[in-house]
């Protein structure tokens, strides 16, 4: 394994990036197809109902699906086109191995399985089990997930498993664990419609979760109020009653303050407090400076503004508070999050009808990934892997000692930096594309090209598969049968529509046979994904995460369960928290001082702006799905660098200029796009881009002590102009294939 | 037209712009029609991207009386029974542009792949069988609605459908509702 075995462009010609467009003249037989399957969208943690359109086991279009209660057939552009991934003339239809100098050409499936196996056992015993590393991914169903970690600790006996949940709400989930002992969004979304005040922090929801702004403009419709605390003017700012401007890496200060303007004026629920939290004085102790003023001067926003938000917040009866990755991309993720949770608990809205709080899971899976133990550091049913009665279950439902079941292991890009530091030799990853996820691209390239043997599983070869030793031919989310947990914690049916084409298989069943061919077929015997759930189930039991009650056929019945979920007789919990019993040691709520701290990196004369990340509307995270798709590349072809005119006038840049932005780690070339809607004093680039175009070229590996997730929001960068204006439409479109 | 639809007469359409988010579901799941050919019959504007994020959606109004229809000189637009202005007859239409210049909205669009003026139907071919027009079924944000004058009341307690616009001293009264401050009656466009 080294560099790429032939040059981008040849790779890029046999494995795309391609688009992929609807036929002019439409797909024979749509009108009729051999079947309609109700299933849910494949990218965000929405997951909204959606039917498939089958014929001659090719999905050939959608339908809305009506019915489903969360989305009741709305969606957005992703979901709109999503199901023009499955027949993709990208698709991998065979095992792959790399050819020095040709590029990737098929192998038989025993071939591909048996290298594999080789390199595994070959590391494994030269080097120690610990440096053959997995990382997984949240677009796996909840068996894929539970299935893969299991794997990992029992075929693979490797503690160095992480998943790329790391990279989007593991910061909300530890504040979740240190503040209610669980780690869920407390509400179901229909809450939203009738709370009187709505904070959304950090959370572009009309371009990442377009389907969710539908619940807040139905409270708007009832006279909420909307707060939104965002760098930019995003959609769902222009109505808000009152825009909180953030300067990135300063999230903290603000709710610091706005909690000591609770204090100072008395609007907390002090019944709530006595009683059912603590660690409530150690956290105002911990704000009592954070005037108004002081945040003004931190934050960048005007001191009335926040005050008027606080006492919007203060004074409501009922309340909904939402967050996602803008909070959670932080060194001080956690602290962020911790932050939002202070100012939920000290007004005790939470565990009431339409009053709550919680995170938006960006991945499909990004709830129920995070349950069932392909985390470094947990066990199914979000178990610690380092509590001893907590390893004892888990190895007694896996049928193995105790003392075999490995420890915490390192996070995603801890086993990036392992991997740079030659102590981890060999990787498999699923689903996962590294280097246009997580930050410090170039970083993460050369840790690439030391891995002694790196296979990968996965349905096209993006980015990162490109440096893979084997691909092995997996499964679409439609291809196989299975569950997710969506981002209200509905645990809702996958169904399988089609088969894998050509000689791909189901993960699954690739998975199946690496744990036979390693040994441990005893293990993991199992004839469907059901036998796989039913399992989960069992090693939920017990745990926050709790399962059990949940069938295949309660989902099928309900249009979803929401977990936890203990017994076949249990409803599910939709609305957390109104036993006011938290699932924290001492039964109470927790706040948790969360004072202001500077980012990992600070703006300087060298690089004196900051740069902020983020997302568009028709992209999906790394782009692996949907830089593939025609209509939503036209839409968004390539990542823009949004600048306020003030700041292109200081820096003579002209709207679509080519400006190269360049920060400690890299530099990247990127059209300007001249907006009054982002703050005078930072600039923003979409991150769904490899290559020249990779706003994760600049961004810092500085991860969060707690959560270890990358600070992608805040990077110091500086801005030159290259005195020429970027080519619109095709030219300019090419960019989306490098 | 026919008495075998199932179209329901008591359902209309309903645009609140305050809701779009620009984007561009409603257009990508027009597109997704046959009958278009794959093109968008709706269209997602941004007012101005630079200092805005306001965007509108415009779909046909299907005018009580229809200019388009009207000015066209070969009759190839028609209007039917249930209000639905339709899209060019394909062997009538001879490319003129008369309806693109007349229509006050600025919606029929010449597709010049076709030489033929296409515009929105109120996806006909869903909506004469009971179903909802595809850009408001998926309108994630509720910008575009497709129901009763009911549940619109019911759904939005702030706000009014207009259906009658005024443009200098022309007055069209359309089939398709724009959602305006609670109260209003007609919008008037200078």
């Amino acid at each position: 394994m080294a560099k790429l075995p032939v040059s981008i462009d040849k790779i890029i010609e046999q494995f795309g990036p391609s688009l992929n467009y609807a036929p002019k003249d439409g797909f024979t037989g749509r009108d009729e197809p051999d079947e309609v399957v109700n299933t849910h969208c494949c990218f965000c943690g929405m997951q909204c109902g959606i039917k498939l359109l089958v014929k001659e086991n090719k999905v050939v279009g959608f339908d809305p699906w009506m019915e489903f209660p969360f989305n009741e057939g709305r969606l957005c552009p992703k979901g709109v086109q999503r199901y023009l991934q499955n027949n993709h003339p990208d698709r991998i239809l065979n095992p792959l191995q790399r050819v020095e100098g040709k590029g990737f050409e098929p192998i038989s499936w025993d071939s591909a399985m048996d290298k594999t196996i080789t390199e595994i056992k070959r590391i494994q015993e030269k080097y120690g089990k610990d440096a053959f590393s997995m990382l997984s991914g949240v677009s796996l169903t909840n068996e894929k997930s539970y299935l893969v970690g299991k794997f990992a600790r029992v075929a693979l006996k490797t503690k160095n498993l992480d998943y790329n949940g790391r990279l989007c709400m593991v910061s909300a989930g530890a504040g979740n664990k240190k503040a209610f002992g669980l780690d869920r969004a407390s509400n179901n979304y229909s809450d939203l419609e009738y709370a009187e005040v709505i904070i959304v922090a950090g959370a572009n929801i009309s371009e990442t979760f377009p389907t969710l702004t539908h619940w807040i403009w139905k409270a708007r419709d009832r006279g909420a109020k909307l707060i939104v605390i965002d760098p930019r003017v995003i959609p769902l700012a222009r109505t808000a009653d009152i825009h909180l401007d953030v300067k990135p890496g300063t999230d903290s200060a603000l709710y610091g303050a706005m909690l000591k303007y609770l204090v100072d004026n008395d609007m907390l629920d002090h019944d709530f407090i006595d009683n059912y939290t603590s660690g409530f004085q150690d956290t105002i102790d911990a704000v009592k400076d954070y005037t108004l003023e002081w945040a003004e001067e931190i934050t960048g926003i005007q001191k009335e503004k926040i005050k008027a938000a606080a006492e919007l917040w203060g004074k409501a009866k009922t309340s909904f508070l939402l967050h996602a990755r803008g909070i959670e991309h932080h060194s001080k993720g956690v602290d962020n999050v911790l932050g939002c949770i202070n100012l939920v608990l000290a007004t005790g809205r939470i565990g009431k009808p339409y009053c709550g709080y919680g995170t938006i899971t960006g991945q499909g899976n990004g709830q129920g990934g995070r349950e069932h133990g392909h985390k470094c550091d947990q066990l199914p049913g979000n178990r610690d892997i380092e509590n001893p009665e907590h390893r004892k279950y888990i190895s007694e439902v896996w049928g193995i000692d105790e003392k075999d079941l490995p420890g915490k292991g390192l996070s995603a890009y801890e086993i990036i930096e392992a991997i740079h530091r030659g102590e981890i030799k060999g990787l498999l990853s699923i689903c996962f594309n590294p280097l246009v996820s997580l930050p410090n691209s170039n970083y993460v390239r050369e840790a690439l090209e030391k891995l002694e043997y790196y296979v990968c599983i996965d349905f096209f070869l993006n980015e990162t598969a490109r440096h893979a030793d084997i691909i092995l031919a997996g499964s679409l989310q439609e291809e196989e049968e299975g569950t997710t947990t969506s981002a209200e914690g509905r645990v809702i049916r996958i169904r399988q529509a089609v088969t894998p084409p050509g000689d791909a298989r189901t993960d699954t069943s690739i998975i199946l046979e690496l744990a036979e061919r390693l040994g441990v077929k005893d293990k993991f015997t199992y004839d469907n994904s059901e036998t796989i759930f039913n399992e989960l189930r069992v090693a939920s039991k017990g745990g926050t995460a709790d399962y059990y009650g949940i069938t295949y056929k309660r989902i099928e019945d309900n249009m979803g369960v929401f977990w936890p979920c203990p017994s076949e007789d249990h409803p599910g919990t939709p609305r957390l928290w109104e036993d006011k019993k938290f699932k924290t040691p001492d039964g109470k709520a927790h706040f948790n001082p969360a004072p202001y701290k500077l980012p990992g990196e600070v703006t300087d004369e060298a690089y004196p702006i900051t740069l902020t990340t983020g997302r568009v509307v028709s992209q999906y995270l790394s782009g692996t799905q949907t830089r593939r798709i025609g209509k939503l590349v036209d839409q968004f072809p390539e990542p823009l660098l949004e600048i306020h005119p003030e700041m292109a006038e200081k820096y003579n840049i002209k709207q679509r200029e080519l400006v190269k932005v360049s920060t400690r780690r890299g530099e990247g070339i990127f059209p300007a796009n001249i907006v009054e809607t982002i703050r005078k004093d930072t600039v923003f680039i979409p991150y769904h881009w490899p290559g020249q175009k990779s706003a994760n070229l600049l961004t810092p590996g500085t991860l969060d002590p707690i959560s270890k997730i990358p600070e992608f929001k805040v990077s110091a960068c500086k801005l030159e102009p290259l005195n020429e204006i970027a080519p619109l439409g095709t030219e300019s479109k090419a960019y989306a294939s490098i | 037209m026919s008495n075998y639809t199932t179209f329901n007469r008591n359902e209309e359409f309903f645009v609140d712009m305050q809701r779009c988010i620009g984007c561009k579901a409603c257009e990508m799941a027009c597109a997704e029609c046959e009958t278009n050919g794959h093109d968008s019959m709706i269209h997602v504007n941004y007012v101005e991207r630079s200092t805005t994020i306001q965007t509108t959606v415009q779909v046909c109004m299907h005018c009580e009386d229809p200019v388009c229809a009207n000015v066209c000189p070969a009759d190839a637009i028609s209007k039917d029974e249930f209000g639905i202005v339709h899209t060019a007859n394909t062997e009538r239409c001879i490319g003129c542009s008369n309806c693109v210049m007349a229509c006050p909205f600025g919606v029929p669009k010449k597709i010049e792949e076709y030489d033929l003026m296409m515009k929105c139907t109120m996806c006909y071919d869903r909506t004469s069988v009971g179903k909802k027009p595809m850009c408001a079924t998926v309108c994630p944000s509720g910008a575009l609605f497709y129901g009763t004058k009911e549940e619109i009341k019911e759904m939005r307690p702030n706000s009014s459908p207009v259906n009658t616009f005024v443009f200098g001293k022309e007055v069209v009264n359309t089939k398709v509702n724009i959602m305006m401050p609670k109260g209003s009656t007609e919008l008037i466009i200078y």
